[in-house]
């Protein structure tokens, strides 16, 4: 049984390993393979950008090679995919080779689009690459009052990133003495703070303690880089001196271009994880069309879910569970404070009052990521 | 041609089904209609509120074995 798993990002890791511990047997007797094909011979721990972004974090600490997070049964090619093939089970590569497969999963993930709004590119910071990260930084670093508005378009990765930003930039101009300089404008798409109801709540009684101001129905249209202004779908309008962006989303190219997906991401069972209207297909993580949140969290207990299944395929011929939409986000508050939320596709959060304890966890997490990804915890 | 999309957004607490609608919207055309399914019962209030300021039309909201159907028009 030939499985191929394209993205050795978050999710494709977690479940390449978790495969590779549950096909120990098969692997060797040759009954069994693992492949994986990547973009990149680094693996990059996404949620390090955020720290990057406002100085408490090195970028090179943000990496792992990519082959030292494997399980080495694995096969690994850095080997972009550039055409899908499912009808003949088989893709090919930016190299020129075809790999085929019985059981594909597709983890490509997705990327910030800042350039679908007009203006929002070239007048925006945000922390959604290393890049940006780092420029963000700079400008963070060098801003010496005025309005910081936040703006956040739709679809995007990381559903905590809109408040954990605020928090954190509240914090930073805190501790540099400038808050009394700075005034916040949050932004946000929907008609409260938060998509998340409990969180949204939580928030604002945050948000007010801190004089943080907000607008919700605000979906971004155009940025008028001239006059500093961000123009909403709804007819408003926020002035800014530093846009701090949360960038709309879509998934790789590669999946637009081959018709798997409109805007990149794949039509999925919520349950099977099965890309629609096919048998032997799986979607994971950020690329699936599922209405849950795009974060490292999803993936992670999808490619769990996964994982068994697979390995049941192979040992039994048939799947043994559904994933049930579980997603847990840590949320940071501030400095030194943080809190989470824990839902499924029945069950919302009931977050906590946010405290220190989360926030070391948070921390120890950024440690304890590369564990995971090895499939360890 | 107009066309008629359904986002499925049941089960969804994050990022909910306005959202949801909100992200597709872009895609659709003038004068699609985009059928919005969530069991979130918030939702048969949260979407014709953003429909109506920022002036798409409604179409229908009606729920059928606990799912609601927000069926709304693009007009711009
Ligand atoms: C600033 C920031 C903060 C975040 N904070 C959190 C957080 O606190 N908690 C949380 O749970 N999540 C967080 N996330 C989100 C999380 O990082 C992503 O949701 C997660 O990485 C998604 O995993 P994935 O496997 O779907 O995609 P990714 O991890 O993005 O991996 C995609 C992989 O596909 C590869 N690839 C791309 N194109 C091809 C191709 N054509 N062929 C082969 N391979 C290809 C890439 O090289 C990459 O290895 C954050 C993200 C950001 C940016």
């Amino acid at each position: 049984m030939k499985i191929l798993i394209v993205g050795g990002g978050m999710g494709g890791t977690i479940l390449a390993n978790n495969l590779a511990r549950r096909l120990k047997h098969e692997l060797k007797q040759g009954k069994a393979q693992i492949t994986m094909l990547s973009a990149s011979e680094r693996h990059m721990y996404q949620p390090g950008l955020l720290y990057v972004s406002i100085g408490r974090m090195a970028t090179d600490a943000l990496y792992r090679e990519q082959t030292s997070l494997l399980e080495p049964e694995i096969e690994f090619h850095v080997d972009p995919v550039t055409t899908f093939t499912l009808d003949q089970n088989q893709v090919t590569t930016q190299s020129g080779k075809t790999y085929g497969y019985d059981m594909l999963v597709i983890a490509t993930g997705s990327r910030a689009m800042p350039e679908t709004i007009p203006g929002l590119a070239e007048n925006s910071v945000n922390c959604y690459t290393e890049a940006n990260a780092v420029e963000m930084w700079r400008q963070v670093r060098e801003f010496q009052g005025g309005t910081v508005t936040i703006a956040v378009g739709v679809p995007h990765k990381c559903p905590m990133i809109p408040l954990e930003v605020t928090f954190v930039l509240h914090d930073y101009f805190k501790e540099r003495g400038i808050l009394d300089k700075v005034k916040f404008q949050y932004t946000y798409p929907i008609g409260r703070i938060h998509s998340l109801a409990p969180v949204g709540e939580w928030a604002k009684g945050e948000f007010d303690r801190l004089g943080i101001q907000y607008e919700t129905l605000f979906n971004m249209k155009e940025v008028d880089g001239a006059n500093k202004v961000v123009h909403s779908e709804e007819g408003t309008q926020s002035h800014y001196d530093l846009l701090v962006a949360v960038p709309p989303h879509k998934g790789m190219a590669v999946i637009e271009e081959n018709g798997l997906g409109q805007s990149g991401w794949i039509p999925t069972d919520r349950h099977s994880l099965k890309m629609e209207g096919r048998d032997n297909v799986y979607v994971l993580g950020d690329t699936t069309n599922l209405p849950i949140s795009k974060a490292g969290s999803t993936a992670h207990f999808e490619a769990e879910a996964l994982a068994e299944n697979l390995a049941a395929i192979v040992k039994l011929g048939e799947p043994v569970r559904d994933y049930d939409g579980k997603v847990f986000c840590f949320i940071e508050a501030g400095s030194d404070r943080a809190t989470y939320a824990m839902f499924n596709y029945n069950q919302p959060p009931a977050p906590r009052a946010p405290n220190r304890a989360v926030h070391w966890f948070k921390m120890a997490y950024n440690q304890l990521y590369w564990a995971s990804a090895r499939g360890l915890l | 041609m107009a066309e008629r999309h359904q986002i499925d957004a049941r089960g969804s607490y994050c990022p909910g089904p306005l959202m949801e609608l909100i992200a597709r919207i872009k895609q659709a055309g003038i004068g699609d209609e985009l059928e919005v399914l969530s069991t979130d019962k918030g939702s048969a209030n949260d979407i014709p509120e953003w429909v109506k300021k920022v002036g798409h039309e409604m179409v229908d909201s009606f729920q059928a074995d606990g799912v609601w159907h927000v069926v709304i028009r693009k007009t711009k």
